[in-house]
């Protein structure tokens, strides 16, 4: 076919009867079987290669394109990334069931920049997941990227907050902004306030927004209503927003309670140096200062699902 | 046949292959000479209109797209393509999507895999305005991939699934561009099918007759289609090819029109889009079953 490129408008008409020709008288050289033969085998191999060369360029593209950015969440219930990917048939009856229109597809060329093009996911700051009691969207899903396991909306994990600007949050700077724990749908779990001394003023405290990930659904709602002109707490995907301790470490203090006691027996208390404090003279033998009564510096606060 | 191939003056064919069917409105009258045509425009628009009643007018009579849909809330539909490359992804889907593709299945097993791409298909709205362009401009074709690309193709994307743990053609796949962008917001969703249309402007059928993996797909099921166009009056046929130029894979219509066995167009790859039927003027076409065994002589 590719070899008479002169034929005008529709090639297929006069091909036919002179390929029919073809095979039929000796065609020159090669005698009719070795051209009939290298024709078949030059066909097939150029359709293979060709074939093979599109797909490895659809499945470069899609290896480069799968990166999902940080503001782009999935609906509860979807399965981890890679997953959800091989799952999801981007259908958009999840999107289409969602009575609050958080859910979008991205559409290729995404502005925000969603590279899985129409895949459903939603941007915390713009419509944040009003985590309906009833989950239509997960139920939507014929495929099961969504899983329909997840009957409890507060057990979904679309995301994960994280007050990513301390030095902007209005809590850090002293002020009772609060706006990200009230509107917290899992209130005083996946947020708590932290009472702290502030340090600048000598006199106050600082109430520090703080997320624990064992009961955050990331569904956004704090990163929508932070009152800044640009969100000192942000949602992201769980596996932006969560470090990870080595397997191999254990906590002290908890390893004590399990315990029932010190591992190690009695310790020495030596005086902790810059503690305002009055002198603790005569410590209890094997009390540790409680970890809450030390100045805490704002730019470390209780660490995401740490302690309290 | 090959001492009348080219009818008319060599002046003249350019001018008829330009407007093949002109003969047959002549003889039978535009509305008979479009009849197929028309009502394939108006399945083909009908089922856009279905889908957009919901997201334009808030009539939820289907929701999704043609990879995955629900109808009035009760009947699932899932292209089985896009769910084959699933399975080769590693994913198990649920019931509702395996239910929803053994009623495509079924349906294309009976109507014909690819009436998917002459009757359902929203790309073919495309690739037809490609090809009639091409035709009334008078545009030479460039080089086509060969006609066997599309099913290497079926299979290459189903390894790049398995390899890549992704459905990998819905990346790329321009049909669910075009359902997506017009349902769900359009993105850069028409620069797909702009690069169809330059496509099959520059190579004639390029898109659907020789690229298309979920055509070749489609095709797969065509072996036991029950609707099928067939060649009843080949006897009166008059060589003027006019068949041949419409027809979007014209390789099916030699063995049936002009060889002494059955007349049913059998070939799996005829999207049964009764085309030929129209076009031409010495009626030869009936759209009909594939057991109609009548021929006229």
């Amino acid at each position: 076919m590719a070899d008479r490129p002169d034929i005008p408008a529709t090639p297929d008409l006069p091909r036919a009867p002179r390929r029919a020709d073809g095979t039929a008288a000796p065609a020159g050289a090669g005698g009719p079987a070795s051209g009939a033969r290298r024709r078949f085998i030059n066909g097939v191999a150029g359709a293979a290669g060709g074939a093979c060369l599109m797909a490895l360029g659809v499945g470069l593209y899609s290896r480069q394109a799968r990166a999902l950015p940080a503001q782009a969440l999935r609906p509860p219930g979807a399965l981890a990334e890679a997953d959800f990917l091989a799952a999801c048939v981007r259908c958009g009856l999840c999107v289409r069931d969602c009575p609050y229109d958080t859910l979008k597809l991205a559409p290729l060329g995404d502005a925000n920049g969603v590279g899985a093009s129409g895949t459903p996911y939603f941007t915390a700051r713009q419509v944040p997941c009003e985590m309906c009691e009833d989950i239509p969207c997960v139920k939507a899903c014929p495929t099961g990227a969504l899983d329909h396991g997840l009957t409890d909306i507060n057990q979904a994990r679309m995301g994960l907050a994280a007050l990513v600007d301390h030095e902007s949050c209005l809590n850090f700077l002293g002020l009772r902004c609060d706006v990200c724990y009230r509107v917290c749908p899992v209130i005083d779990q996946a947020i708590t306030l932290e009472k702290m001394h502030n340090p600048r003023s000598d006199r106050h405290a600082m109430l520090l927004p703080t997320v624990h990930s064992d009961h955050c659904t990331g569904c956004g709602k704090c990163e929508k209503s932070c009152v800044l002109p640009e969100a000192a707490i942000k949602v992201m995907p769980v596996a932006l927003a969560k470090g990870k301790l080595p397997s191999h470490y254990r906590k002290g203090w908890e390893e004590k309670e399990k315990a029932g006691g010190s591992l190690i027996g009695d310790q020495v208390q030596l005086p902790a140096r810059g503690v305002d404090a009055p002198p603790v003279s005569p410590a209890p033998a094997g009390d540790l200062p409680a970890a809450p009564s030390h100045p805490v510096v704002p730019s470390a606060p209780p660490g995401l699902g740490g302690e309290r | 046949m090959a001492a009348t191939m080219p009818p008319g003056t060599p002046s003249a064919a350019p001018a008829r292959m330009a407007r093949p069917g002109l003969e047959s409105v002549r003889v039978r009258g535009w509305l008979a000479a479009h009849k197929w045509l028309l009502l394939r425009r108006i399945v083909q628009l009908s089922i856009l209109a279905l889908f957009l009643a919901g997201p334009w007018f808030g009539v939820w009579l289907v929701k999704g797209n043609l990879t995955s849909s629900l109808t009035l809330g009760v009947l699932p539909l899932t292209d089985p393509y896009a769910l084959l490359q699933s399975l080769a992804a590693g994913h198990w889907p649920y019931k509702t999507a395996l239910i929803g593709a053994a009623i495509v299945l079924a349906f294309y097993l009976l109507a014909g895999g690819r009436v998917f791409c002459g009757w359902v298909c929203p790309v073919n709205l495309v690739t037809d305005a490609a090809a009639w362009s091409r035709r009334r401009l008078g545009l030479k074709t460039g080089k086509t991939p060969a006609e066997a690309t599309r099913r290497w193709l079926l299979g290459a994307t189903l390894v790049a699934s398995a390899l890549s743990g992704g459905i990998a053609w819905e990346w790329v796949n321009p049909v669910s561009f075009f359902h997506r962008s017009l349902f769900f917001g359009w993105g850069l969703g028409w620069l797909a099918l702009a690069a169809v249309f330059a496509y099959d402007l520059t190579a004639s059928r390029g898109w659907c007759g020789h690229l298309c993996p979920m055509g070749a797909f489609y095709s797969l099921l065509g072996k036991t289609a029950l609707v099928r166009v067939t060649a009843p009056a080949r006897s009166r046929c008059n060589d003027c090819m006019d068949c041949f130029a419409v027809c979007p894979e014209p390789q099916v219509i030699r063995p049936a029109l002009k060889g002494s066995g059955s007349p049913v167009i059998l070939a799996s790859d005829c999207t049964t889009c009764g085309r030929c039927v129209d076009v031409c003027a010495q009626d030869v076409f009936r759209l009909s079953h594939r057991f109609d065994q009548r021929s006229m002589s």
